[in-house]
């Protein structure tokens, strides 16, 4: 696994460019908030191949807090859309306009 | 042979998550993204970090998989609604991500090859990143958990029903 970090970096550029693709292209909230979690872990991905190549620890750590967080949105982004559901009976995000003027 | 599981694994990757992001129906996006989550804790345990491969399986497979398939469940209704989804906005959708695609890759291609130094394999990870966590990284340490505590606390409070029309 020594000689192809550049190979894991790859991998983790097209990882990105998957989420990046379903977040603008797809119309249910939750797709859209698994392609944010692919994105995250394409992201963590990058981060242990350059903590492994650098053979430094910190990257790991960073992974640790950056999975917190993800706990931490997706708890929140969820219940947004279970409560905007209850009240307009839809998960699409071209229906959902409450903040459109 | 590390080389070839690693390929492997890539591929699994790749698959599950343009599974994910391609599939019409919500439910084989949700399962498609489990087997992608399992593919990246594989890469991490190729990567000498053990103890991250087993928090990937335990936080994003056991917690975050678990909670985005509750989503589904509360938010379509089965009976009534198909689980089909639609795509909008696609040529331009694709058109940016292909850009930043190729940005990235072109980045990655100038740079070159990096692990030219190939850094000896760590034996396990945990000790070290238990003695970090409490000591340099303390701080942010506590600061997530109360971050998580909040989160928690909030989306309790947004995802519940109002009192009034429980009443009437």
């Amino acid at each position: 696994m020594n000689h192809n970090i550049d190979a894991v970096i790859a991998l983790s550029a097209v990882l990105f460019g998957l989420g990046v693709l379903g977040v603008l292209t797809r119309k249910n909230a939750i797709t859209i908030f698994m392609s944010i979690e692919l994105m995250l872990n394409s992201v963590n991905l990058s981060l242990v191949a350059f903590s492994r190549l650098h053979n430094d620890i910190t990257g790991q750590m960073l992974v640790i807090f950056v999975m917190a967080i993800a706990a931490a949105e997706v708890a929140v982004g969820l219940a947004i859309v279970i409560s905007i559901f209850r009240n307009r009976q839809t998960a699409d995000v071209t229906e959902i306009n409450l903040l459109r003027w | 042979m590390e080389v070839a599981i690693f390929w492997l694994l890539a591929v699994i990757i790749i698959a599950s998550a343009a599974a994910t992001v391609f599939s019409k129906n919500i439910i084989y996006s949700a399962f498609s993204l489990l087997f992608s989550f399992l593919g990246v804790a594989g890469i991490y345990a190729m990567l000498s970090a053990d103890f991250l491969a087993v928090t990937q399986i335990m936080v994003y497979v056991g917690g975050i998989l678990t909670l985005i398939l509750f989503g589904v469940m509360l938010t379509n209704r089965i009976t009534m609604m198909s689980l089909k989804t639609d795509v909008f906005n696609f040529i331009p959708g694709l058109t940016i991500a292909a850009v930043m695609l190729a940005g990235l890759l072109y980045v990655i291609w100038v740079t070159g090859t990096w692990a030219s130094d190939s850094p000896a394999a760590w034996d396990t990870t945990v000790e070290t990143i238990g003695t970090l966590t409490i000591t340099r990284f303390l701080l942010p340490f506590e600061v997530v958990a109360i971050l998580l505590l909040i989160a928690v606390v909030g989306a309790s409070f947004i995802a519940r029903k109002d009192k009034q029309k429980i009443q009437s």
